[in-house]
C-alpha cells in the first residue's frame, strides 16, 4: 500500500466536511478498500474511518411497513435479523451467500454496493489494460477471457459485471438508498445506484464525491422471495449468475413479480418485461413462467465466451421464481 | 506394537495452538524484508530500471536488479533448481512474472510500497504463446522433449504394434482429453529467511527438501555444502511446488550477502503464480482397441504438455497406460509444447494424475460401448504382471481393492439408471487409481538414552503428511518404548541426510532408515547384554531373548558399560530392495454425484476409495492423505483451472478469488477410505508404499463417468463447469 | 478530524492492553505478526480469500488482513495464542487433535478460531450448516471431513 493519512470521523458532519476533500475515501468494513489499496486500484491520500460513528447500525421498522437498515450494520447482523430473515428472505439469503462468515462480520450493508467488479483484468496485481481501472487503456476482456462477464448492458468500453449479491436483492426489493452529502440528503432507488459503463466505465455509481449512504429503506415485506446463486464452488465464491425474486401472490396467482439478475451486467438487471407479463400467471405454471422469462431476454447480448450465461440466467430466473413462490412467510 | 496404530499426531498441540513455527514466522536481528518485482511482459529484455521512486519510500534500503546481483559460481542447470536459469543474472525476460528486481526495506509496509514504485522499462520481443486448445493445433505445436533435467522417462515407449491392433480391433475408443494448467495453492506461500555469518550461510526455508536447497545454494556461491545450513521446521503445505529451489530462495541468500543483513522474503500469493511451478495444460489423445468381450488388444497414448522456452518439464501421463492394464501392445509418446510461460513442475499427483483422467475416462467409454459394467471391464484386463516389462509386481492387491471398494459403495447393487432427487439427477461412476513408486536414499540416527527415552534424527521435512508421528512410531516399535518417550529431530541439514518429501516416498525411504537405525541400537544393546541380535526383542525398557522370561534393563546395561546412550545408524538404499520387481500403488474410487442440469451445477454426494498400498503405519494419518487426495481429485474434476491469458502472456488471476479450490461446503463427510490388508516387503522393509498422491488419481475420471451416467454428457475437457453441463 | 500517517493505538490483545505506534497502512494481521510476534495468526493470501488470518475482533471472527490496525484502536482482539492458558488446550483445539483435523497445520489456527466462533454463533444445527459456515477457511491439505468431525465433537463437549 502507498502511504495515506488516516482520520477517524467523530460524527456524520465531520465525515461529510472532510469527505469532499480531494483524494479522500471512506472506510467502513474495509473488505474491499484494503484490497484496492494493496492492488493500487485506489490511491487515496486520506482515508476517513467511519466505523466509530454511532447510530448508523440499527435495524428499525418503519411506520407503515418496511424496514430501515443503518448503513454500518454488518452483513451478518442484517441477514440474521429476525425482521429481515422473515420479511425479506431474498436479502437474508443473498447476504449469507455473498461471502464467508468472517467477511460478513466486517462488511457493512451500506458499503457492500460499492463492491467493484471481479473481472480478472481489473483485479490483477498490476495494472492491465482496463478502462475501468485506467480510463482509455482499453478493455482486455472484450476479446479476452470473458466467460464470467456481461450479457446485458455492456459496450466496447467495458464488459464487466457488478458482483454484489446484496445489491441484487435490494434492487429486486425496490430498496431506497438514503444518502447524505454536504449539499444535502437524497433518496436513490437501488436500481439507479449502479450505472452502466457508457463512455466512463470508471464511474460506477450515482453518488457524488463525498456522499455517503447512511441507510437503506426496504418497502413492505416480501416474504415470498428467494435468492439463487450459481457457482461451481458451493460457497465463498462469486456468482456466475444469480437471481433475486420477490413475488406477491394471491392464492397461487402472481399479483406482482420483481426479478433482478446478478453478475450479468454492471448493475443488477431487472427483468421488467417479464415482471409485467407474470402478473396473473399461476406460480405453479412452470412452462408459462419459463416462456415469459425467456421472452424477456431480448436485450441480452453474449460476448465471445458468455453465451452460456444467457441460458443459465434464464434457468436461474425460472428456478428462483419457483423458490420464491414456495417460500413460506 | 506401535506400527498400525492410529496414533493422533504428535505435532497436534503445537499446530492447534499456533506455536508451530513456519518460515515467515521467524525473524532475525537486524532483518530486512524483501519484496519482489516481476516482469509484466512474457519475452524481451529489461532496458532500464528506475529505482528512484522506491528509494524515496521511507524505510526502503536497497533495490537490487540484475546489475547488482553476483553471478552464479556454477552454471544453473537443472535440478535442484526449479528452472535452468536464475533471474537477475542477466537482462533477459523469458516469461511474464519473472523476477526483475528485489526491494529490501526495514518494514514490510515499506518494502511492499517500494516494490510498487520500481519502474521497469522493457524492449519486448515476440513471445511464443500456447496454441488454441484443439488437438490438431496442439499436435502441430508439439516437439520431442529436450532433457534439461526435468523428465525422468523415455519420451516414447512401445510394445508390439499397437497402431495395427487398434486399426483391426472390433471395438475402439479414439478420443482427446484435456485439462488446464492448475496451481498447487498451498495455504502457506513460499518463504525464506537467509543469514550469513562470515562465509557460512543459514537458510530457514519452506521446502520439501532441505538437502537440495543446501547443495544448490552452495553451488551458487561456490562454497562447500557444509557451509550452508538449511532448516525447515514446518512447511505449510507444498504438493510439489516447494520441491525444487525457486528464485526467491537464491535471491534471498544473494541479497543477504549484498546487504550484510539477514533477509526474509515471504512470497505474495501473486508471486506463487508469477514464477513458481504448476501443473501445465495437458492434452492427451487416447486410443483403446478391444475385442467383443472387452479384452484390450492395444493402447495408444499421445501426450502433449505445456513447457517453457528454456526447459521441457514433462508430465508423464503415459505412465498410466504403461502400468494399469494387461495389453499385448502399447504405443506411448510424450511431447512438449513450448511457450514463454513460467516453468511447470510436479504437482499432486504428477504423471498418473493426468494420465488416469484420460485412460479411465476412455475405459468408461469402452465399457459403455460394450454394454459392460465398467468394473468388470477393468477386472477383465487385470494385469497380473507389469504390462510394459513383464516383471512381477512387488505386491498388488488391486483385485481386492476393487471388490472391497465395490462392496463398501454398493456398486454391484447400484441402480442401472440415474435417479432424481429433487432438482438433482444422481449418477455414479468409478475408476481405478494408480501411482508410481519413488524411493530415495535416506539415513537416520537413533540414540537410546539410559532413562529409556530416545532421540530419532533424520533430515526429513514436515509438510503435513504425518512423518512427525509415524517415524517415532517405527522407532518405538523396535525399541519397545512408548512413542511419547521419543524426541524426533528433523528438517535440518546438520542431521543425517534424508530424501525429499515428495513422490510419496518418505515412509519407504526415511521410514526404512529410521527402522534400520532403531534396529542397529537394538543389535548393539543385544551384544552388550551378550544376546544374539537376531533373537532379541525389546519391551518396557528391557531387552531379552524373544519368548524368554529373562530380560535385562536398558538402564542397567548402559550403566555397566559406562555409557549414557547407545547410538544406532541406519540407511535405506533403494537399489538394495526389490530389484527385478515392478512397484506401483493401486486403488479404486467410486463416486456418487448430483447434477442440476438446468443450473449447470455438479456436487459430490459420497465417495469410497479403496487402496492397495502395502502396510499402513498409521491408519489415521494415512486416511488423511488419501482423503486429501480425493478432495484434490474433486477440485481437478469440478473447478480448478488457472486461466491463461495469451494476449498478455500471463495467468489472468493470481489469487484465490479468481481461482477456485474446494471449500468445506464442497466436501461431504460421507467419504470412506479403505485399505486392503497387504504388506509389500520388497518395496521397503517397512512393508508399506507411498500414499500421498495415489488418492488424487482416478477421481476426475470417476466424476466424469458419473456425470455421463447422470446426464449422458461425456465431458472430455476439465474442469466440469456449469458452461459444459448446460451445453 | 486529524489525519495522520502514523498514530498510536491501544488494543486489548489476548487480555493485555498493548499500546503501539503504527503506520496507518499496517493491518491488524501485520501488527500481530510483525510487531507483536504473535505469529500463530497466518497470512495465506492477504486478500480475505483464505481465512488463515482469522481472529476474534470484539468477539466476532474476522479476517485480520482486512482490518487496519488504526481502525481496531480500542478493540478487543483474541488470537490463537489467547484461546487457552499456556500449556492448556481449548476443547476445540483438543477436538482438532482427536479428529485429525489438520495436516500441515498452516490453516489450523484460523480454522480453530473460526470453529470457536461458529459454536458461539450456533450455526451448527446440521453437518451442512457447519460445512457452509466453515467455508471461509480454506484447507488445501483438504482435511474438511475431519474438521467437521472436530466441530461436532467440540459441540458435544460444550453440551456435555
Amino acid at each position: 500500500m502507498d502511504s495515506f493519512a488516516y482520520g477517524r470521523a467523530s460524527g456524520i458532519e465531520d465525515a461529510l466536511a472532510e469527505g469532499s476533500g480531494p483524494n479522500t475515501v471512506f472506510l467502513a468494513g474495509g473488505t474491499e478498500l484494503l484490497n484496492w489499496l494493496r492492488l493500487g486500484i485506489a490511491k487515496p491520500e486520506r482515508v476517513i474511518d467511519l466505523t466509530q460513528l454511532t447510530g448508523l447500525a440499527e435495524i428499525a421498522r418503519l411506520p407503515g411497513g418496511g424496514l430501515r437498515i443503518g448503513a454500518l450494520a454488518r452483513l451478518n447482523d442484517v441477514a440474521l435479523n429476525d425482521d429481515v430473515a422473515r420479511g425479506y428472505p431474498v436479502l437474508s439469503q443473498a447476504i449469507l451467500k455473498s461471502a464467508s462468515a468472517q467477511l460478513r462480520n466486517l462488511a457493512t450493508i451500506g458499503g457492500n454496493p460499492f463492491q467493484k467488479t471481479r473481472c480478472g483484468y481489473f483485479r490483477a496485481e498490476e495494472a492491465l489494460p482496463c478502462n475501468k481501472r485506467n480510463p482509455g487503456s482499453g478493455c482486455s476482456a472484450l476479446n479476452g477471457i470473458n466467460d464470467r462477464h456481461a450479457i446485458f448492458g455492456w459496450n466496447e468500453s467495458c464488459v464487466a459485471t457488478q458482483p454484489s449479491d446484496p445489491a441484487t436483492a435490494l434492487v429486486a426489493l425496490d430498496a431506497i438508498f438514503v444518502t447524505v452529502h454536504r449539499e444535502g440528503e437524497r433518496r436513490i432507488e437501488a436500481t439507479d445506484f449502479h450505472i452502466l459503463p457508457g463512455d466512463t466505465p470508471h464511474i460506477e455509481n450515482a453518488l457524488r464525491h463525498g456522499e455517503l449512504i447512511v441507510g437503506i429503506e426496504l418497502p413492505a415485506a416480501a416474504p415470498h422471495s428467494a435468492y439463487l446463486k450459481l457457482r461451481e464452488r458451493e460457497s465463498y465464491e462469486y456468482a456466475v449468475v444469480s437471481a433475486a425474486v420477490a413475488l406477491d401472490l394471491e392464492g397461487e396467482r402472481i399479483s406482482r413479480a420483481r426479478i433482478a439478475l446478478g453478475s450479468v451486467a454492471l448493475k443488477p438487471w431487472r427483468l421488467t418485461e417479464a415482471e409485467h407479463s407474470l402478473v396473473g400467471v399461476s406460480a405453479n405454471d412452470n412452462a408459462a413462467i419459463r416462456k415469459i422469462i425467456e421472452g424477456s431476454f431480448g436485450e441480452a447480448k453474449a460476448l465471445t465466451h458468455s453465451a452460456y450465461k444467457i441460458t443459465l440466467a434464464k434457468n436461474a430466473a425460472v428456478r428462483a421464481v419457483r423458490l420464491a413462490a414456495r417460500a413460506s412467510p | 506394537m506401535s506400527i498400525g496404530e492410529p496414533f493422533s499426531r504428535i505435532d497436534g498441540p503445537i499446530k492447534v495452538t499456533g506455536t508451530a513455527r513456519y518460515t515467515a514466522d521467524l525473524r532475525a536481528a537486524n532483518m530486512l524484508y524483501g519484496v519482489l518485482v516481476t516482469a509484466s511482459i512474457p519475452a524481451g529484455k529489461v532496458t532500464g530500471i528506475d529505482k528512484g521512486g522506491a528509494m524515496l519510500e521511507a524505510g526502503v534500503v536497497r533495490v537490487l536488479t540484475h546489475e547488482d546481483m553476483p553471478r552464479a559460481r556454477t552454471p544453473i542447470a537443472g535440478p535442484p533448481f526449479a528452472h535452468s536459469f536464475l533471474p537477475l543474472q542477466d537482462d533477459q525476460i523469458r516469461h511474464e512474472g519473472q523476477v526483475v528486481a528485489l526491494v529490501l526495506a526495514e518494514s514490510l509496509e515499506a518494502a511492499e510500497a517500494g516494490a510498487r514504485k520500481v519502474q521497469v522499462r522493457y524492449a519486448p520481443t515476440k513471445a511464443t504463446m500456447p496454441v488454441a486448445l484443439a488437438w490438431p493445433e496442439i499436435d502441430r505445436a508439439a516437439e520431442p522433449p529436450r532433457n534439461t533435467g526435468y523428465f525422468f522417462l523415455e519420451p516414447e515407449f512401445s510394445k508390439g504394434d499397437a497402431v495395427h491392433n487398434l486399426a483391426k480391433a472390433p471395438k475402439t475408443v479414439a478420443t482427446v482429453y484435456s485439462q488446464p494448467s492448475r496451481h498447487h495453492n498451498p495455504m502457506e506461500t513460499s518463504a525464506v529467511l537467509a543469514l550469513w555469518e562470515g562465509d557460512a550461510l543459514t537458510v530457514y526455508d519452506s521446502t520439501q527438501h532441505v538437502f537440495a536447497v543446501q547443495r544448490g545454494l552452495a553451488a551458487l556461491f561456490g562454497i562447500p555444502p557444509a557451509s550452508v545450513r538449511v532448516i525447515s521446521q514446518h512447511t505449510g503445505g507444498a504438493f510439489g511446488v516447494k520441491g525444487l529451489i525457486g528464485a526467491h530462495e537464491a535471491l534471498a541468500a544473494q541479497a543477504a550477502r549484498i546487504a550484510g543483513r539477514p533477509v526474509r522474503i515471504a512470497l505474495s500469493r501473486a508471486n506463487m503464480y508469477s514464477f513458481l511451478g504448476y501443473q501445465p495444460r495437458i492434452v492427451q489423445k487416447m486410443g483403446l482397441g478391444a475385442d467383443e468381450k472387452g479384452i484390450l488388444t492395444g493402447i495408444t497414448h499421445d501426450v502433449v504438455n505445456l513447457a517453457t522456452v528454456t526447459d521441457d518439464y514433462i508430465e508423464a501421463a503415459t505412465e498410466a497406460s504403461k502400468a494399469l492394464y494387461a495389453t499385448p501392445t502399447m504405443w506411448l509418446r510424450q511431447r512438449a509444447e513450448r511457450a514463454n510461460v513460467a516453468m511447470p513442475t510436479a504437482m499432486r499427483a504428477p504423471g498418473e494424475g493426468p494420465g488416469m483422467w484420460a485412460l479411465e475416462s476412455a475405459m468408461d467409454e469402452l465399457a459403455v460401448d460394450l454394454g459392460m459394467d465398467p468394473l468388470d471391464l477393468r477386472l477383465a484386463n487385470y494385469a497380473e504382471t507389469d504390462p510394459a516389462t513383464g516383471a512381477p509386481w512387488s505386491s498388488k492387491k488391486l483385485r481386492d481393492a476393487y471388490e472391497e471398494g465395490a462392496r463398501l459403495f454398493g456398486w454391484r447393487d447400484r441402480p442401472r439408471f440415474p435417479w432424481r432427487d429433487g432438482d438433482w439427477i444422481v449418477g455414479q461412476g468409478m475408476a481405478s487409481c494408480l501411482m508410481g513408486t519413488f524411493r530415495f536414499p535416506s539415513r537416520a540416527q537413533v540414540r537410546l538414552r539410559r532413562d529409556g527415552s530416545a532421540v530419532v534424527e533424520t533430515g526429513t521435512q514436515d509438510i503435513g503428511t504425518g512423518v512427525l508421528t509415524i517415524f517415532p512410531q517405527i522407532a518405538a516399535d523396535v525399541l519397545g518404548i512408548p512413542v511419547s518417550a521419543i524426541e524426533f529431530k528433523m528438517g535440518d541439514t546438520t542431521l543425517p541426510e534424508a530424501g525429499p518429501t515428495y513422490g510419496s516416498s518418505s515412509t519407504m525411504g526415511v521410514g526404512a532408515a529410521v527402522l534400520a537405525a532403531a534396529q542397529d541400537v537394538r543389535n548393539r544393546l543385544a551384544r552388550m547384554a551378550n544376546l544374539s541380535p537376531a533373537e532379541v526383542c525389546m519391551a518396557d525398557g528391557r531387552i531379552g531373548r524373544t519368548g524368554a522370561a529373562e530380560s535385562f534393563s536398558v538402564a542397567d546395561i548402559l550403566e555397566r558399560a559406562g555409557e549414557s546412550e547407545i547410538v544406532g545408524t541406519g540407511s535405506f538404499d533403494p537399489t538394495k530392495h526389490g530389484a527385478g520387481y515392478s512397484m506401483r500403488t493401486f486403488g479404486a474410487i467410486f463416486v456418487e454425484v448430483g447434477v442440476d442440469p438446468e443450473l449447470g451445477l455438479l456436487r459430490l454426494r459420497r465417495a469410497v476409495g479403496s487402496y492397495s498400498v502395502g502396510r499402513i503405519v498409521n491408519p489415521r494419518t494415512a486416511r488423511a492423505q488419501l482423503l486429501g487426495g480425493i478432495v484434490w481429485g474433486w477440485g481437478m474434476a469440478a473447478m480448478e483451472q488457472s486461466a491463461f491469458e495469451p494476449s498478455l502472456g500471463r495467468f489472468l488471476s493470481k489469487n484465490l478469488a479468481g481461482v477456485a479450490i474446494p471449500v468445506n461446503a464442497d466436501i461431504p463427510s460421507d467419504i470412506t477410505v479403505h485399505f486392503v490388508d497387504e504388506v509389500d516387503e520388497k518395496a521397503s522393509p517397512i512393508g508399506g508404499k507411498g500414499i500421498g498422491e495415489l488418492g488424487a488419481t482416478g477421481v476426475a475420471a470417476a466424476v466424469a463417468n458419473a456425470v455421463f451416467h447422470a446426464t449422458g454428457k461425456r465431458i472430455r475437457d476439465l474442469p466440469i463447469t456449469p458452461e459444459k453441463l448446460i451445453a | 478530524m486529524e489525519f495522520r500517517q502514523h498514530l498510536t493505538v491501544v488494543l486489548r490483545i489476548n487480555g493485555l492492553d498493548r499500546q503501539m505506534r503504527v503506520d496507518a497502512r499496517t493491518t491488524l494481521l501485520d501488527l500481530l505478526r510483525e510487531h507483536l510476534a504473535l505469529t500463530g495468526t497466518k497470512k495465506g493470501c492477504n486478500f480475505g480469500e483464505c481465512g488463515a488470518c482469522t481472529v476474534h475482533l470484539n468477539g466476532r471472527r474476522v479476517n485480520s488482513c482486512l482490518v487496519l490496525a488504526a481502525s481496531a484502536d480500542g478493540a478487543e482482539v483474541t488470537t490463537i495464542e489467547g484461546l487457552a492458558a499456556a500449556g492448556k488446550l481449548h476443547p476445540v483445539q483438543q477436538a482438532f487433535i482427536d479428529h485429525d483435523a489438520f495436516q500441515c497445520g498452516f490453516c489450523t489456527p484460523g480454522q480453530v478460531m473460526s470453529t470457536v466462533a461458529l459454536i458461539r454463533e450456533g450455526h451448527t444445527r446440521s453437518e451442512a450448516e457447519i460445512r457452509e459456515w466453515m467455508s471461509g477457511n480454506l484447507c488445501r491439505c483438504s482435511s474438511y471431513p475431519q474438521i467437521v468431525a472436530a466441530v461436532e465433537a467440540a459441540i458435544r463437549v460444550k453440551e456435555g
